[in-house]
């Protein structure tokens, strides 16, 4: 807020010619900050420390690292020299002010669907709501061939559209403001939808079957989030997903990984009533079939067997009842909002275990947001647990219950284990004198 | 020359439970809130991380969590003849150390008060007679009513998310509940915990008395939960290590998993660690407080400038740090002048041990808040007159843990070491359960709190000089209580029992722990002549400190004190709210 009144004091307002029209102006500001939270610009155009908008931050790719520019109103190093028209063709279209066009880690096929009243809004947002920061960002600097930028036009001639959103008009108003925030600015699909052989989502709009199908991000599944029949999201209801976004908790799990700044920086901010569009919208999209199913005989098993601790000294079993059944309990449901329900959890069943992998080992802790505000934390059991150990206790856990995921092997946790500090392995470690 | 730092609007001393709560309602006011920590930061994960707290050795032996002696302590006498000397090693009471203060190390016992004891004093003079209140007796009423305290009683457990059953709602006796407890307006947040074998055991014996079991309140969740703030808790899984320890899954309430989250969010609040506060200072007519100076964790001299000081550290740190700032007149036993520092008191425990070769209990199944208790002899059902004492207690069966450390009780005659201790552990281990009795502590004029003559901590400043001993009166009461005990042991047929109960000519013994409950020294009340703050937990001479804590106690419940702590800092927050910030002066005219 302080921010913006020095905005409404400074000179770039002076021009109003009256009180009502910088009123407008502080409105259409305010609408931009919202738009923003929406998109998450904030993620990707700050890097770790720095300053809002800065960028710098290196964004991985398949091809190398991409970082990220310097959107802030900085005339020397940001965008303060931008048109409405140059700031336009950037965000919708993926070309620089320059000419040269954006590598598409940039989101711009899904801002493409932007309204041109939105546009406007992050407009005068980037131009008069930021702090402009005159630090240059690192320049991307790519192997060949893609450092060659002209050839993204073809990709940009087959993998995208640039029409703004069309709203369906045999479906409801919620129906059509939880799609274009879905796949406009909130660019759900750059994860949750998966990547054709050249990098593209596959699909973008409710009427591609692969859109949100699930993706992968690193070493974290993006599950489905489909949430009608055969969708991940099937056994959700809209409060269920509502809740979710806006805290990065509800009664089926938490957040982990990349999601968790995406519930903090972005989806938090956003207004109930537009939550719950997006959840609306995404309930009425059908899945094909690949959430699990609660298979009660195989939980009551599973539960049977822990509660009677009958289990090897060894097994993964043993593992799961000295370390997690704390919290998670004998039949694998936790505690609602809380602690995560692990009985066909998606990041427990991924194809991958590398996600799963890595919270056995650093822990997880959700984000401080205004509907979640207290961090929940599971800690680390890197200090505590051997390859060996965790590859044991993560293979229980895809097994167990109604789980129905592959083995896990002591080097895929070798793996993991490599990537993460040692300093965050350590972390929840005693400290006995 | 101390360093000078930003002015603030309130400054908190302490942040444990009381002033979690204010840097709440302060921020909600829309004030600056800068609160000041003696202790290190402490947080959940990972300090209170999973494994890591199951460790008898470290935590509950080694007392990792509590402030260490080196650093500050209290010097204790029994009475004035004699000179104090040093409390070395915590024993006890155990003052916690860091953010959430004893807030992270308590059982979770959520008692309201009844209204009997906040108006003690009147209810004896009214129901038998003042005369039956000895010379030496120096009990008083709080000044403040349970109907005024009900409405932040039930927000407060909400926010800690008690499991209990209710007793009495509105005026209508509960089945299941305490039919003597004071009139809830509502019930609690959450059912009460799951029901242990001891707890059945008991119930049955207690029923066939005519007696009226119930759940104890406790602050350990017996469901997932969220608060009016937001914050949230776990199922509790009865692991066994609450008192003492940090909660390793989020089940038992304490300022980390009630209220800091939500307020660390707060723009308008900030605070700092390893800050120790050695004096509000006043300005020249000594009239208004101009903040506080603290040693900061380098060594570091600092003037923290602020309106308002509120006071919510250890209950005796309270008094303690009154006495060094020079607020209120220090109270003297010997020409009875004087108020700070004056009715200082502790708590009556005692119980009965049963064990029972064919009965298999788990002990190592336990929770803070894991008891079954009866209020049928407590303050309000107790004839006074005729028993020949003033006050009462609540019985409780508990199973709060197996540690094997400390929690080994043993038959008497049992060798205390070698091959005999170790057979008769083999052969007890989990066959035992005890009834205890926790119980009021009064107020006598020559137990108190004064800045000791000889000894100084590491600034230089006069350590804290406790001044108690144990009272006919309350060894009466505790006996009383002893015979209904043994009545009960007795009809549950064990094998064999063993009691412990303080007897007359019983000295107060530090070397054993009895409870934190630390309480009075900066009493409420209506009169400045005889208590330290109003009935606003206000300083009747410096306008803008307030003192929240058990201090403000003018004697010792029968009960834990944490909900009426509680309670009474949601009560003081209200009146600062609504009364001192629009208006800043005395709230009550002397």
């Amino acid at each position: 807020m302080k921010l913006l009144l020095n905005v409404l004091a400074g000179p770039a307002l002076l021009l109003a010619a009256s009180q009502a029209f910088a009123a407008d102006d502080a409105a259409l500001v305010h609408k931009g900050e919202y738009l923003s939270r929406a998109g998450d610009c904030i993620a990707c155009h700050t890097k770790e420390g720095g300053e809002a908008f800065a960028g710098g931050k290196a964004i991985a790719s398949p091809f190398g690292n991409i970082y990220s520019t310097n959107i802030t109103p900085s005339k020397t190093a940001g965008i303060g020299n931008y048109s409405y028209e140059q700031f336009e063709q950037a965000l919708r279209h993926g070309r620089r002010a320059d000419g040269a066009f954006l590598y598409p880690a940039m989101p711009y096929p899904d801002y493409a669907l932007l309204t041109d009243d939105d546009v406007k809004a992050l407009y005068a947002y980037f131009m008069h709501g930021v702090k402009a920061v005159d630090t240059k960002a690192p320049k991307t600097d790519l192997s060949f061939p893609f450092s060659q930028r002209w050839g993204i036009r073809f990709w940009n001639w087959t993998f995208t559209d640039s029409d703004s959103f069309k709203p369906d008009a045999s479906k409801s108003p919620e129906f059509n403001r939880g799609a274009y925030l879905v796949e406009g600015p909130g660019h759900c699909g750059s994860c949750h939808s998966p990547r054709g052989f050249a990098y593209q989502e596959k699909g973008y709009t409710s009427q591609d079957d692969d859109f949100l199908t699930g993706g992968d991000v690193g070493i974290w599944h993006a599950p489905s989030i489909r949430g009608g029949k055969g969708g991940g999201l099937e056994g959700w209801s809209v409060a269920d997903i509502t809740d979710y976004l806006a805290s990065g908790r509800n009664r089926h799990t938490a957040v982990v990984g990349e999601m968790t700044s995406v519930i903090e920086h972005s989806m938090s901010y956003m207004s109930k009533a537009d939550l719950t569009a997006m959840a609306t919208y995404l309930k009425a999209l059908p899945g094909q079939g690949n959430a699990i199913s609660d298979d009660k005989a195989a939980t009551d098993k599973t539960a049977k067997l822990l509660n009677s601790a009958k289990v090897g000294k060894d097994s993964g079993e043993r593992l799961y009842l000295d370390n997690c059944g704390a919290c998670h309990f004998t039949r694998g449901e936790g505690g609602a909002r809380i602690f995560p329900v692990l009985n066909g959890n998606s990041l427990v069943n991924a194809e991958d275990p590398s996600g799963l992998i890595h919270v056995i080992l650093a822990g997880s802790r959700m984000p401080s947001t205004k509907a979640g505000p207290e961090a929940v934390a599971m800690p680390g059991f890197g200090w505590r647990l051997s390859d060996e150990e965790t590859a044991k206790l993560a293979t229980f856990l895809r097994q167990a219950w109604s789980n129905k995921a592959g083995s896990v092997s002591a080097s895929d946790v070798a793996k993991v284990r490599k990537t993460i500090p040692q300093k965050v392995l350590n972390e929840s470690k005693p400290n006995v004198q | 020359m101390a360093r000078q730092e930003k002015p603030v609007d309130v400054v908190l001393v302490g942040l444990g439970w009381t002033n979690s709560i204010m840097g709440m309602e302060m921020t909600e006011a829309g004030l600056d809130v800068l609160a000041l920590e003696q202790g290190k930061d402490r947080d959940t994960v990972p300090d209170f991380a999973y494994p890591k707290m199951a460790d008898e050795l470290t935590y509950g032996v080694r007392l990792k969590l509590m402030l260490p002696p080196a650093k500050s302590t209290v010097t204790v006498r029994h009475n004035i003849h004699e000179t104090a000397v040093p409390y070395r090693q915590l024993a006890s009471f155990l003052p916690g150390e860091g953010v959430g203060g004893a807030g992270t190390h308590w059982n979770g016992h959520s008692w309201r008060p009844m209204p009997e004891e906040l108006r003690l004093k009147s209810y004896v003079e009214e129901r038998f007679g003042g005369d039956i209140i000895p010379k030496d007796m120096t009990i008083q009423d709080f000044g403040v009513s349970y109907e005024e305290l009900e409405p932040h009683f039930t927000f407060f457990d909400k926010v800690m998310g008690v499991s209990g059953q209710a007793g009495n709602i509105k005026g209508q006796i509960q089945e299941g509940g305490n039919p003597f407890e004071g009139p809830r307006s509502e019930g609690y947040p959450l059912p009460p915990l799951k029901r242990t074998y001891n707890d059945d055991l008991f119930t049955k014996t207690a029923k066939a008395h005519g007696l009226h079991p119930f759940p104890l309140p406790a602050a350990n969740a017996s469901e997932a939960y969220t608060n009016p703030y937001g914050m949230q808790l776990g199922p509790c899984n009865f692991c066994g290590f609450c008192e003492r320890y940090g909660c390793v899954n989020y089940s038992k309430a304490s300022p980390q998993t009630c209220v800091l989250g939500a307020l660390k969010q707060r723009k308008n609040f900030a605070y700092r660690t390893g800050c120790e506060v050695l004096k509000v200072e006043l300005d020249s007519d000594g009239k208004k407080a101009i903040g506080v100076t603290y040693v900061d964790s380098k060594g570091e001299k600092v003037f923290q400038p602020a309106n308002m000081v509120i006071l919510g550290a250890f209950a005796y740190h309270n008094v303690r740090l009154l006495l060094l700032s020079g607020i209120g007149q220090p109270y003297d036993p010997v020409s009875n002048t004087g108020v700070v520092g004056r009715n200082y008191a502790y708590q009556m425990t005692g119980g009965t041990t049963m064990f029972f070769k064919d009965k298999e209990f788990n002990p190592f199944i336990g929770t803070g808040g894991n008891s079954t208790t009866l209020d049928d002899f407590a303050i309000n059902q107790i004839d006074f007159r005729k028993e020949g004492f003033i006050g009462g207690s609540y019985f409780s069966a508990a199973m709060t843990n197996g540690q094997p450390i400390r929690n080994m009780p043993l038959p008497s005659g049992s060798p205390s070491w070698g091959a005999g201790w170790k057979k008769a552990v083999k052969e007890n281990y989990g066959h035992s359960m005890g009834i205890h009795t926790h119980g009021s502590n009064m107020a006598y004029r020559d137990c108190y709190l004064s800045l000791d003559p000889n000894y100084t901590d590491n600034h230089g400043l006069p350590l804290l000089r406790m001044t108690f001993n144990w009272k006919d009166n309350d060894i009466r009461m505790t006996q009383f209580m002893k015979g209904k005990i043994e009545m009960l042991a007795k009809s549950m047929n064990p094998d064999s029992f063993k009691s412990s109960y303080k007897d007359f000519g019983t000295n107060y013994d530090v070397r054993h722990y009895q409870t934190t409950h630390n309480v009075g020294g900066s009493a409420m009340g209506t009169d400045p002549k005889t208590s330290v703050v109003n009935r606003y937990l206000q300083s009747w001479d410096v306008h803008n400190v307030f003192v929240v804590g058990a201090s403000v106690f003018p004697q010792n419940l029968q009960y834990n004190p944490t909900m009426l702590v509680g309670g009474l800092t949601y009560w003081a927050a209200k009146a600062i709210r609504e009364q001192y910030l629009p208006n800043p002066g005395p709230l009550v005219q002397a």
